[in-house]
């Protein structure tokens, strides 16, 4: 099978960091990716890159084939990639709900300017995956007043609506509690599973790792420093010393 | 919350209706109104730029090319017809609406402001410098149009203009409320809040700025004409730094999140600047940016939301729950 | 157009360049610190120039010792910067930095609206002419033609001065160097206990003080009417904007090449001469958003 995404030889630096230095990776369809390694080794660098906010100075990304190197964020996410944010990227004036209403008008493209937003068919829609990552109840809320760890799940939230093909996810439970985070990973990743969606998670607890990923990638120094099961990476001394820290 | 959408319309209809007979009980009122509420639509022009945050301080140009291009073509036309000139004039101002705006929805903020401003400073040295066609700073008389091809007395045509306005703001309005409360209006607002992840949903926030920036124009072009034509001149102090600060000033004094708003403070306005500019000539720029800094630092919600704030009080009195 | 002409209007462009550039650089590092851009710079330039040429006048009328009109155009410039700068920081300013740009904007903007009456209800509406300056420094000739040292002597020293004087300031000195430090990261420099209000006053007094300068310097070569400050204002913006904000040293650049667009048009094409320092700025800003020095800034996400 070809990969969904592939990402060659991708190179950028910001000043004297070198954040991505000659990136291989290749995505196989279904899979579930979770991407670790110690602050700034490149892995928001790569999200970022792969998503059109950064343009490499080196190397090509494709996905499902088709070279999208440097487009702008929105015509890769329409394309069929998706993002989480490891900051939550809100509306923070409008409601939880209008949030999700305008990702699904973004969606269908639903710009008929003489229909009200509320009354869009998708509401249900939109109301049922809030309800999956367990804050529906928080739906008429504005944003703004909401705790950071709500937030991170509406940002997922947001992500899903579109109904994405690949979701790139940056610490996706970060700033939620931790006898949450389980709960929460088994909706999201049962939502995932249910929509065939294809995910990578940057991700810093290896309990998560082992728990939820298919295959391990870890990134050092703006690299791909090593690639494979979960029990294999976490086995390595190196990867052991490097990144876990034990 | 139906209840209160029920009695604001209920609100915004008496008061339609209160400026509606206003003319047959104080006909010298008719021409006030009727520039306070051209003044009003091309207000809501700006007010749909707020909803993005964004504040331009050179909307005025899209009054003064509204009005001269209906007088241009007016006169073309050896008076031409009211619905030719107003078409004429709205279309003008949407075509300059969308090359300018396709520059400016570029960039945000002081960026924004300053680069309208910039662009209204030079259509303004133009009509003051090309003098044979604009007739400098002394303008150009309006011809009055005809009907469908009847032609009207000053009091006839006076008359049809106000309700005409009348009709138009209150039609206009209640579409831009549509539009506002629709996804290419939230997301006006999603741009002042969260470009990057308006730009990670697959929407271009430049194009949604841009619509707006065409219907705000269109809207400034309207009133344009129809203050052109009450007027009977058009000069280029129309599109002069200082008629784009007064309708940010409306804007912000009638409330900037709103509709009814921009039509509420331009009428306020329009019938404040008729008494106080007499005596207070001198200071009149001062009085404005008094207010504006009164508005923004202690009440920024603008009259609306006293409006609203002093309803909300009554309910709760009336009601046992909140 | 002759070499004479061409020579004329390239010594304009720079006398006027050396004018609008010390304005333009008040407002240029005001908006680094701040974060603020002041709609009522304009008014600093209108105010000074008035001030100074109320001076003029006065030093003149009392019949005073001629040569006293150049600090006299000094001490109108420092006046009115520290005074009217000190109060509207102090006042309003300082109530506005947390509150979101559009509400800032609208702010100094009421200041510059407020400003523009009170020009006209000290200074009136009718010109103001006070060349005594002018005269005082007479003519040089250039490969045959007459100049006014004014212009081609006084005014782009001081300019000159201005910019060596602000980069040694920056690099050298202390409150500089705090200023400096708040323009490139404000939280890490709060965070190392710098006081950004002192730091702020200290800017924005500054910034609107060149400002005043530059109208002040102006003064003797201009006709003073109501609306300087608004023509000012978008003219400065324009050069801030094809620099980069924040960029001193592109400031001066961007100066000049407003300045010498918009002289030689007034003997190609009089009627565009207001047009010219905006069309340079929107070709400029249509191939680099940025403008010519600035930096793109990203977000984090």
């Amino acid at each position: 099978m070809s990969p969904l995404l592939r990402v060659e030889d991708v190179h950028i630096r910001f000043g004297g960091v070198v954040a991505a230095d000659g990136v291989y990776l290749d995505l196989e369809p279904g899979e579930s990716l979770a991407i670790i390694g110690p602050n700034g080794a490149g892995k928001t660098t790569f999200l970022n890159i792969c998503t059109g906010y950064l343009k490499p100075t080196a190397g090509r990304v494709l996905f499902e084939g088709n070279d999208i190197t440097g487009q702008p964020p929105r015509a890769i996410v329409r394309l069929g990639i998706a993002r989480a944010f490891q900051i939550p990227q809100l509306f923070l004036e409008h409601s939880v709900l209008d949030n999700m209403l305008i990702a699904a008008a973004a969606r269908t493209r639903a710009w008929n300017p003489f229909r009200a937003m509320v009354a869009l068919p998708e509401r249900a829609e939109m109301i049922g995956l809030l309800r999956q990552l367990g804050v529906a109840d928080t739906a008429e809320q504005r944003v703004d007043g909401l705790p950071e760890g709500v937030r991170k799940l509406v940002d997922v939230a947001l992500a899903l609506a579109l109904k994405p093909r690949l979701l790139l996810l940056d610490e996706p439970t970060s700033g939620v509690s931790s006898s949450e985070k389980f709960q929460i990973m088994d909706a999201l990743v049962q939502a995932l599973k249910n929509q065939a969606v294809t995910s990578v998670f940057v991700e810093h607890d290896m309990e998560m790792v082992s728990r939820y990923a298919h295959r391990v990638a870890v990134w050092n120094g703006g690299r791909v420093q090593m690639v494979g099961t979960p029990a294999d990476v976490l086995a390595d001394a190196d990867v052991r010393r490097d990144v876990v820290g034990i | 919350m139906t209840q209160l959408s029920w009695l604001h319309r209920t609100v915004i209809l008496a008061l339609a209706l209160g400026v509606a007979v206003m003319p047959t009980l104080y006909p010298w009122s008719q021409v006030l109104l009727t520039l306070a509420l051209a003044k009003g639509l091309a207000v809501l022009g700006v007010v749909v730029l707020l909803q993005a945050g964004q504040v331009s301080f050179g909307h005025a140009m899209f009054v003064a090319i509204g009005a001269y291009s209906a007088t241009f073509l007016g006169r073309a036309l050896g008076g031409g017809d009211l619905v030719v000139v107003l078409l004429g004039g709205v279309l003008t101002s949407v075509a300059f609406g969308l090359v300018i705006g396709v520059f400016v929805v570029r960039y945000r903020y002081i960026f924004f402001g300053m680069l309208n401003l910039a662009f209204s400073m030079v259509l303004f040295s133009l009509l003051e410098k090309f003098f044979h066609i604009t007739g400098g700073s002394d303008g150009l008389r309006v011809l009055r149009p005809t009907l469908f091809g009847q032609s009207l007395d000053r009091a006839t045509f006076e008359g049809i203009l106000f309700y005409l306005t009348l009709a138009l703001a209150l039609g206009l309005g209640w579409l831009v409320h549509r539009y506002l409360q629709s996804p290419l209006g939230q997301a006006l607002s999603a741009v002042k809040s969260n470009e990057t992840r308006l730009e990670y949903l697959g929407v271009s926030a430049r194009h949604v700025l841009l619509v707006g920036y065409v219907v705000s124009a269109a809207l400034c072009g309207l009133g344009g004409v129809i203050i052109g034509l009450v007027q009977g001149l058009v000069t280029p102090e129309l599109g002069y730094w200082v008629r784009s600060g007064e309708l940010v000033f409306i804007a912000i004094l009638g409330g900037a999140s709103n509709v009814t708003g921009a039509f509420a403070g331009a009428l306020v306005f329009e019938v404040v600047r008729t008494y106080a500019a007499a005596f207070a000539a001198n200071i009149w720029q001062m009085i404005l940016g008094g207010v504006l800094l009164l508005i923004v630092l202690f009440a920024p919600g603008g009259l609306i939301a006293l409006y609203g704030n002093s309803v909300k009080k009554l309910f709760a009195r009336t009601r046992t729950e909140p | 157009m002759t070499p004479q002409l061409a020579l004329l209007a390239t010594l304009d462009g720079i006398a006027y360049a050396a004018l609008v550039f010390m304005v333009a650089v008040g407002l240029t590092m005001i908006f680094g610190v701040m974060r603020i851009l002041n709609v009522a710079h304009g008014s600093f330039y209108a105010i000074g120039a008035y001030s100074a040429a109320s001076i003029v006048l006065g030093l003149t009328a009392a019949g005073m010792n001629p040569w006293l009109v150049f600090p006299g155009l000094l001490l109108a410039a420092v006046g009115v910067g520290a005074v009217l700068g000190t109060l509207i920081e102090r006042l309003l300013l300082t109530r506005i930095y947390t509150k979101e740009p559009v509400l800032q904007l609208l702010v100094t903007f009421a200041v510059f609206m407020i400003l523009e009456d009170v020009q006209r209800l000290v200074w009136g509406v009718r010109p103001y002419f006070a060349a005594e300056p002018v005269y005082l420094l007479g003519n040089v000739q250039v490969v045959g033609i007459f100049y006014t040292a004014y212009q081609l002597i006084l005014l782009p020293t001081v300019a000159l001065l201005v910019l060596v004087g602000l980069r040694l300031f920056l690099r050298r000195t202390l409150s500089g160097r705090l200023i400096v430090a708040v323009t490139e990261d404000r939280e890490m420099a709060t965070a190392l206990g710098i006081n950004a209000g002192r730091v702020f006053l200290l800017t924005f007094v500054l910034g609107s003080t060149l400002a005043a300068l530059g109208g002040a310097l102006a003064s003797p070569t201009t006709s003073l009417v109501p609306g300087i400050g608004a023509d000012m204002i978008v003219l400065s913006f324009a050069v801030v904007a094809i620099a980069g904000l924040g960029q001193v040293e592109g400031a001066a650049i961007a100066a000049l090449m407003i300045g010498l667009g918009r002289s030689f048009a007034v003997y190609v094409m009089p009627e565009l001469e207001v047009v010219v320092p905006y069309l340079v700025m929107v070709i400029v800003l249509l191939i680099r958003p940025e403008g010519l020095f600035g930096v793109v800034e990203r977000r984090r996400i």
